[in-house]
C-alpha cells in the first residue's frame, strides 16, 4: 500500500475524513484500561481508600490520642466494635478509638508511599534521563553508581539512619527516597537509549537546542507512560517498606501511626482475643496494596506497547 | 570466564566499601559517644579510654582499621552495650539460626514455587492453572509481617499445633512457621515467573519437534523445557535473596528465635551502632556474594552468555 496512487476523488474526501475525531495514544490507552474490569474496580477503591484516609475523620466523634478510661479496664469485652458507642472498629491496646486510629494510620502509610514514589519519579527520571542521554562515560559511572547502591541492603541503612536521627516522619521519607529512585534511574536510562536515537531528538540537536532543553523537553515527555506505570506499582512496595519497620516499632512514633504500626500493635495483642484490633488495620492494609497493584498493572497493560 | 568474576569483583568491592564508609559516617554523625554518660568522666579517663579503642585517630585511620580489623580477623569491634561481648560473639551466636530457617525456606520457596508454576504452565487454562495464579497473585502482596501473626493465630492459637516461637535449638517444630513466613511471598512469586516462562517455552519450536518425535511428556518437560525456563527465574533469586534477608528480621523479632534479626532490632533499640553496623555489613556482603554465585551459575546454564 505504500506505492498506492491517491485518485482525485479519493482526494477530494480528504476534509471529511480529518473531521474523525483523532485517536491519540492516551486516549487508546484510557481506553484500554477501562476496558480492565479488575484495574477500574480497583481504581475505585483507592478513590475511596484516599477518600477515606482524608476525611473519614469526620464520621467520628472520637479524637484519635483521646483514651476512653470508662472502657479502658476491660477491653476484651467493652471495647468490641459496635455503633452504639461509636467505636466502629472498636478499641485499640490503649484504648483509644480504632477507627480514627486506622484513618490516621492509612493517611501516613499512604503519605509515605507517595511521597516515595514522588521522590523516585523526580530523582529517578531526570537521572536515568541525563544517564542515558549523555552515555560513554558518563554513563558507566552514573550505573555504576546505581550498581553499588542497588546492592545494599537498604531496610538496613534506613533502621541504622531512623536510629541515629530520631524516628520521625520526615527521617522516614528521607530514607525511604534513598532508595526508591534507584530502579526507576535504571528505567528511565533504558527507555531513554532508545528514544535519543528518534528523528526529533536528531532535529532538536541539529538545530542547536541545549542537551539540558532537550532532556526536559524531548526525552523526559516521552518517558512518562513508563513512568507513571513504575511509580504506580512503587507505591505499594514502599507502603510495605514503611509498615515493615513500623511493625518492628522503629518507624514513626507515638502518638502518631501508622497501617504497619497498628498491625503490629494487633498482633501483639492476639492471645487475649481482641481480633479487631489486628484485623481492621490488616484489612485497610491489604486492600491498598492489592488496589494499588491492581492500577499499576492496568496502566502497565494501557500503557506498554509490549504485551499487547 | 575469569575476567568476568574479576569484573565483578570490581563493581562488588566499591560496594562493600560504600557500605562501609557510608554507616561509618552515619555513626559519627550520630550525637554523643559511647562513653558518654550521665555522669561525665574525668577528661583525661575518657581520654584513655578513646585511645584503648582507637577513637584518637582521625577517621580515616579508624575506618581503615575497621576494614583491616574485619577483612583479617573477622573482628567487628566491641558492642557498645554489652561490654563483655562482641560484636563478632554476637553474630557467630544468632548466624546459625537464621542460617538454618533462611536456608530451608529457600529450598522451599524454589521447589515448591518452580513445580507449582510448572504445573500451572503445563496445565494451562485448567482448575490448577486458576488455582495457581490465583495463589500467587494473592501471596504476592503478602508481606511477612502479616503471614507471621496470620499463622500463629491459626497454628498456634486456633489449632494449637505449633509453638508460637521461640528455637529450642532447631526443633522442627519450632523451624515450621519461621520457614512458611519468610518463604511464602517470594515462593509466589517464583511460581508466577515460572509459570510465564514456561508457557513461553512450550510453546517454541524445539518443544514441537519434541512432541512430534514421541517424547513422552514428562521427559520433554525435564530434558528440554525446564532449563531455558528456569532462567528468569534464576535472576529474581538475587532480589529474592535481598527479601529474604531483611524479612529475617521480622521472624526473628516475631518468634523469638534468637537469630541475628533479633540481635539488630534490639541494638536499634539500645542504639548499639557497632552491631548494627556490623551486621548491615555482613548482610551487604553475603547479598553481594550470592549475586555473584548467580551471575556465574546463570552463566554456565545459558551458554548464550558470553563473558
Amino acid at each position: 500500500m505504500l506505492t498506492s496512487r491517491t485518485s482525485p476523488e479519493q482526494l477530494g474526501d480528504l476534509p471529511q475524513r480529518a473531521e474523525v475525531k483523532g485517536r491519540s495514544l492516551w486516549r487508546d490507552a484510557v481506553g484500554r484500561f477501562a476496558a480492565n474490569r479488575a484495574a477500574v474496580i480497583s481504581l475505585v477503591v483507592l478513590v475511596m481508600i484516599f477518600l477515606f484516609a482524608i476525611f473519614g475523620q469526620i464520621l467520628s466523634p472520637h479524637e484519635p490520642d483521646y483514651v476512653d478510661f470508662m472502657l479502658r479496664g476491660n477491653i476484651k469485652e467493652l471495647g468490641v466494635p459496635s455503633m452504639e458507642n461509636q467505636h466502629y472498629f472498636g478499641l485499640e491496646k490503649e484504648g483509644r478509638d480504632l477507627y480514627v486510629r486506622v484513618v490516621q494510620g492509612t493517611r501516613i502509610s499512604i503519605l509515605v508511599g507517595v511521597v516515595g514514589s514522588i521522590v523516585a519519579v523526580v530523582v529517578g527520571t531526570l537521572y536515568g534521563a541525563i544517564s542515558g542521554y549523555f552515555g560513554g562515560r558518563v554513563d558507566n559511572i552514573m550505573m555504576r553508581i546505581v550498581d553499588i547502591l542497588l546492592a545494599i541492603p537498604f531496610m538496613f541503612v534506613i533502621i541504622l539512619l531512623l536510629v541515629i536521627f530520631g524516628r520521625s516522619p520526615t527521617m522516614l521519607f528521607v530514607g525511604i527516597g534513598l532508595m526508591s529512585w534507584l530502579n526507576m534511574a535504571r528505567i528511565a536510562r533504558g527507555q531513554t537509549l532508545t528514544i535519543k536515537n528518534k528523528e526529533f531528538v536528531e532535529a532538536a540537536i541539529a538545530s542547536g537546542v541545549r542537551p539540558i532543553k532537550i532532556i526536559l523537553r524531548h526525552i523526559i515527555p516521552n518517558l512518562a507512560g513508563i513512568v507513571v506505570v513504575y511509580a504506580t506499582l512503587l507505591v505499594p512496595e514502599l507502603i510495605i517498606t514503611e509498615s515493615f519497620i513500623s511493625f518492628l516499632g522503629l518507624g514513626v512514633q507515638e502518638p502518631q501511626t501508622s497501617l504497619g504500626a497498628l498491625i503490629s500493635d494487633g498482633a501483639s495483642q492476639l492471645n487475649y482475643g481482641t481480633y479487631w484490633m489486628l484485623a481492621f488495620p490488616l484489612f485497610f492494609f491489604l486492600i491498598t496494596l492489592y488496589a494499588f497493584f491492581f492500577v499499576g498493572d492496568g496502566l502497565r497493560d494501557a500503557l506498554d506497547p509490549k504485551d499487547r | 570466564m575469569f575476567a568476568f568474576i574479576i569484573r565483578r569483583l570490581a563493581v562488588a568491592i566499591p560496594t562493600i566499601l560504600v557500605l562501609v564508609v557510608l554507616s561509618y559516617i552515619l555513626m559519627f554523625a550520630a550525637p554523643g559517644g559511647p562513653f558518654n554518660a550521665e555522669r561525665p568522666l574525668p577528661p583525661n579517663v575518657l581520654e584513655n579510654i578513646e585511645a584503648r579503642y582507637g577513637l584518637d585517630q582521625p577517621y580515616w585511620k579508624q575506618i581503615y582499621d575497621y576494614l583491616v580489623n574485619i577483612v583479617f580477623h573477622f573482628d567487628f569491634g566491641p558492642s557498645f552495650k554489652y561490654r563483655d561481648r562482641t560484636v563478632s560473639d554476637i553474630i557467630t551466636q544468632g548466624f546459625p539460626v537464621t542460617l538454618t530457617y533462611g536456608f530451608w525456606s529457600f529450598v522451599v520457596a524454589v521447589i515448591v514455587g518452580v513445580s507449582l508454576g510448572i504445573a500451572a504452565a503445563v496445565k494451562h487454562n485448567s482448575i490448577l492453572d486458576y488455582f495457581a495464579v490465583g495463589v500467587s497473585i494473592g501471596a504476592q502482596s503478602l508481606p511477612n509481617f502479616v503471614m507471621a501473626p496470620v499463622l500463629v493465630l491459626v497454628f498456634t492459637l486456633w489449632l494449637g499445633w505449633l509453638p508460637g516461637g521461640g528455637w529450642n535449638g532447631g526443633e522442627w517444630q519450632f523451624v515450621v512457621m519461621p520457614v512458611i513466613a519468610l518463604s511464602t511471598s517470594y515462593m509466589a512469586s517464583i511460581a508466577r515467573i515460572t509459570r510465564s516462562s514456561m508457557l513461553e517455552v512450550l510453546n517454541a519450536g524445539f518443544i514441537r519437534t519434541a512432541r512430534a518425535k514421541g517424547l513422552p511428556m514428562k521427559r520433554i518437560i525435564f530434558r528440554h523445557a525446564l532449563k531455558p525456563a528456569i532462567l528468569p527465574v534464576l535472576s529474581y533469586l538475587g532480589p529474592a535473596f535481598v527479601m529474604m534477608i531483611t524479612g529475617s528480621v521480622i521472624v526473628d523479632s516475631y518468634f523469638s528465635t534468637g537469630g541475628i534479626g533479633q540481635f539488630f532490632v534490639n541494638a536499634a533499640f539500645n542504639r548499639d551502632y557497632s552491631v548494627m553496623m556490623g551486621i548491615t555489613i555482613l548482610m551487604g556482603v553475603l547479598t553481594i556474594v550470592f549475586n555473584l554465585v548467580v551471575d556465574l551459575l546463570y552463566a554456565w546454564i545459558d551458554p548464550k552468555i558470553r563473558y
